[in-house]
């Protein structure tokens, strides 16, 4: 089993978020609770239910990830831009999908 | 242009005051996510990859130089400083927040525009030629009966709960410039023997995963008759349209399964009840309507020749942009310029808050005031006096926004693809980005000519790549990105779906694959006057499928 991660996206703003293992809702997948296990995933899929109940986040979704030297990397090319941001320059000093680039 | 009256300022205030009061309903948790998305969606909201995205109307790409600093203002103020103008003559805002958007939306109104109908399964913004009211191959501008069916088709009850969503697109000339042909409905705006107005109409166009010319199914039908017409089109479409599948629900499909006769049969059974009926347009109305679109007063500016000449030959670089991107305007002491949006390695249809008020600026100065979006994902000035395309030029240096390549192979459509979008499988900008780069050098865009390369990261063709006369299309395999190529796509008078030339590229063989293409286009074409679409039609697709794969087993893989 792959290793996942809870993602969705805030309702007040739409901004991606990832549930981190203090249960709060962070914008940066490397702060993300990774489970590794059918029991944690079943926690994280109760959570991210839960939350869209409670209308914190929307378009709730668990995802696959690897964690290589530490730093996590969603398996879906999809996931990896929600991640880091648009793979182009929108904005000056804006530098692309460096951090979870794939080991060489 | 068309200016609200009392009506129209009322309706759009009472829409964006109840939808405060839905996402106000929304954000205290009052409303669960499955009642609000429809709301939202009817107010051009959507939710994408990073951000909600907020798709502003702008009917029939005009807009005045007020309206442009409005949008300006948006992407300062809610957004990230830019915005995306996209194929439907649209602008797209990609990171605005839920709670400040019926502020944005307020703000819209006060310079009359909104996002009603940018989105759901109703008639969306209706579409024209970019050059109406200036081309000097007009029968007669577009915009008042564009104008007519927006009217009409705004919150129209019958219409706004369709089996999908339904695109009409509105040509003044012979020369399509407004694909009328890949639209659910096409209008060609003619005149009959006896120079009465009319139009020929066009059903069952589209794009996306099923791609389909429309069909002419009436060679001429009387201005006085296009709503009845339309409505008789709309009411078989409403009553026979497939609701069971969604991606087998557009009207082409309805079109192809019934066939163009039968469906133009039932339609003129529809037409005869309604013909005579209230919806049978007033020559009044229509003249009323058309009064909004008048000309401006294009005093003779005959000095702006002698002037043209001397600045062309004192800047080789003024004089290419004069060459690529003014086009003839009817009033020969007149130009229409096409403001590029795509610069040489920058995003295809994305400008920032600086330039759009730099836009609104010189359209003020120097063009009468009016702006249009193209469908291409340019900025166009319909109307500028020869003697006064220096100044403008200048300008649109200062804004970064003279790239003299409208119509060449950089002049590329993509969507905002899987950096952006929700649906995206794959990745369009930095595709257009690395060809605009590789072919970017003014003397080898010169050299290929006319060429259009158009870029969708999905299946639903956003980015036309079924007419690009090299399309590319993104899919995801294997968890990567892969592009399919096809050619030989138009979407002009001559529409043609591209074919698929063979197996896909990865990301970083496509630009190779792309520049083997037009290397195989320049070596056989029969003189520099042979552009690439039709070379393309003259010789098919083996030359290319030779030059792509090397043999026919490698291009069937």
């Amino acid at each position: 089993m792959a290793d996942k991660v809870l993602t969705a996206n805030r309702l007040s703003d739409g901004i991606s978020v990832w549930l981190d293992a203090a249960g709060t809702w962070n914008e940066s997948l490397q702060a993300a609770f990774v489970a590794r296990h059918k029991e944690a995933v079943d926690a994280l899929e109760t959570t991210g239910k839960q939350a869209f109940a409670d209308n914190k986040v929307v378009d709730v979704n668990v995802v696959d990830v690897e964690e290589i030297d530490g730093v996590l990397r969603p398996l879906r090319m999809r996931e990896r831009i929600r991640a880091e941001g648009p793979s182009i320059p929108y904005a000056a000093g804006y530098t692309g999908l460096t951090a979870t680039a794939p080991a060489a | 242009m068309y200016r609200y009256d009392e009506f129209d300022h009322a309706f759009v205030s009472d829409r964006v005051e109840q939808f405060r009061d839905q996402v106000g309903r929304r954000l205290s948790g009052e409303l669960a996510e499955d009642a609000f998305k429809p709301l939202r969606l009817m107010n051009g909201v959507y939710l994408q990859l990073h951000a909600y995205m907020l798709r502003v109307a702008i009917p029939y790409g005009t807009l005045n130089g007020r309206q442009m600093r409005m949008l300006a203002l948006i992407a300062r103020k809610y957004d990230r400083g830019y915005g995306h103008f996209t194929t439907r003559q649209n602008i797209q805002y990609n990171w605005p927040k839920l709670s400040e958007l019926p502020d944005a939306l307020a703000d819209l109104a006060t310079v009359e525009m909104h996002a009603l109908q940018t989105s759901g399964n109703c008639i969306r913004n209706v579409t024209a030629d970019h050059f109406a009211g200036a081309a000097a191959d007009e029968v007669a501008d577009p915009r008042p009966y564009a104008e007519i069916l927006r009217q009409w088709s705004s919150v129209h009850p019958e219409f706004s709960f369709l089996p999908r969503k339904f695109k009409i697109a509105v040509t003044g000339a012979e020369r399509d410039r407004a694909a009328i042909q890949v639209h659910d409905i096409g209008l060609h705006l003619k005149k009959d023997e006896n120079g009465r107005i009319g139009f020929a109409v066009y059903v069952g166009g589209g794009q996306g995963r099923t791609p389909m010319i429309a069909k002419k199914i009436r060679d001429f039908l009387p201005e006085e008759d296009l709503l009845s017409y339309t409505t008789a089109v709309m009411r078989v479409y409403n009553l026979h349209g497939r609701r069971d599948n969604k991606y087998k629900a557009r009207i082409k499909i309805l079109v192809h399964e019934t066939g163009a006769e039968e469906l133009a049969r039932q339609v003129e059974v529809e037409f005869a009840d309604l013909k005579d009926t209230e919806l049978k347009l007033p020559e009044r109305d229509v003249a009323a309507i058309s009064a909004y679109f008048a000309p401006p007063d294009l005093s003779p500016r005959a000095e702006g020749w002698a002037n043209l000449a001397q600045w062309k030959k004192a800047d080789a670089d003024f004089a290419r942009w004069i060459h690529q991107n003014v086009q003839p305007h009817k009033h020969p002491d007149y130009g229409m310029v096409t403001i590029s949006l795509k610069p040489i390695g920058g995003i295809p249809g994305d400008a920032t808050d600086a330039q759009m008020e730099a836009v609104a600026d010189i359209a003020e100065e120097y063009a009468f005031d009016e702006i249009r979006v193209s469908h291409e994902q340019n900025l166009i000035l319909p109307h500028v006096a020869l003697a006064d395309l220096e100044p403008v030029y200048r300008g649109l240096v200062a804004a970064g926004l003279a790239t003299a390549n409208a119509g060449l192979i950089t002049d590329i459509i993509a969507c905002p693809g899987l950096d952006y979008c929700a649906l995206a499988n794959a990745r369009s900008i930095p595709v257009a980005q690395e060809l605009s780069l590789r072919f970017g050098a003014p003397e080898r865009q010169a050299e290929i000519g006319e060429l259009k390369i158009k870029i969708s990261g999905c299946i639903n063709a956003c980015g036309h790549h079924h007419v690009g006369h090299i399309g590319l299309l993104g899919v995801e395999k294997k968890g990567e990105e892969l592009y399919q190529i096809t050619l030989g796509g138009s979407g002009d008078e001559n529409t043609s779906i591209g074919e698929i030339i063979g197996r896909g590229f990865e990301p970083e063989k496509v630009t190779d694959a792309v520049e083997v293409i037009v290397d195989t286009y320049l070596g056989l074409r029969l003189d520099p006057s042979e552009i690439f679409l039709d070379a393309y039609r003259r010789v098919g697709p083996q030359p290319f499928k030779d030059a792509l794969y090397g043999d026919k087993t490698a291009a069937a893989a």
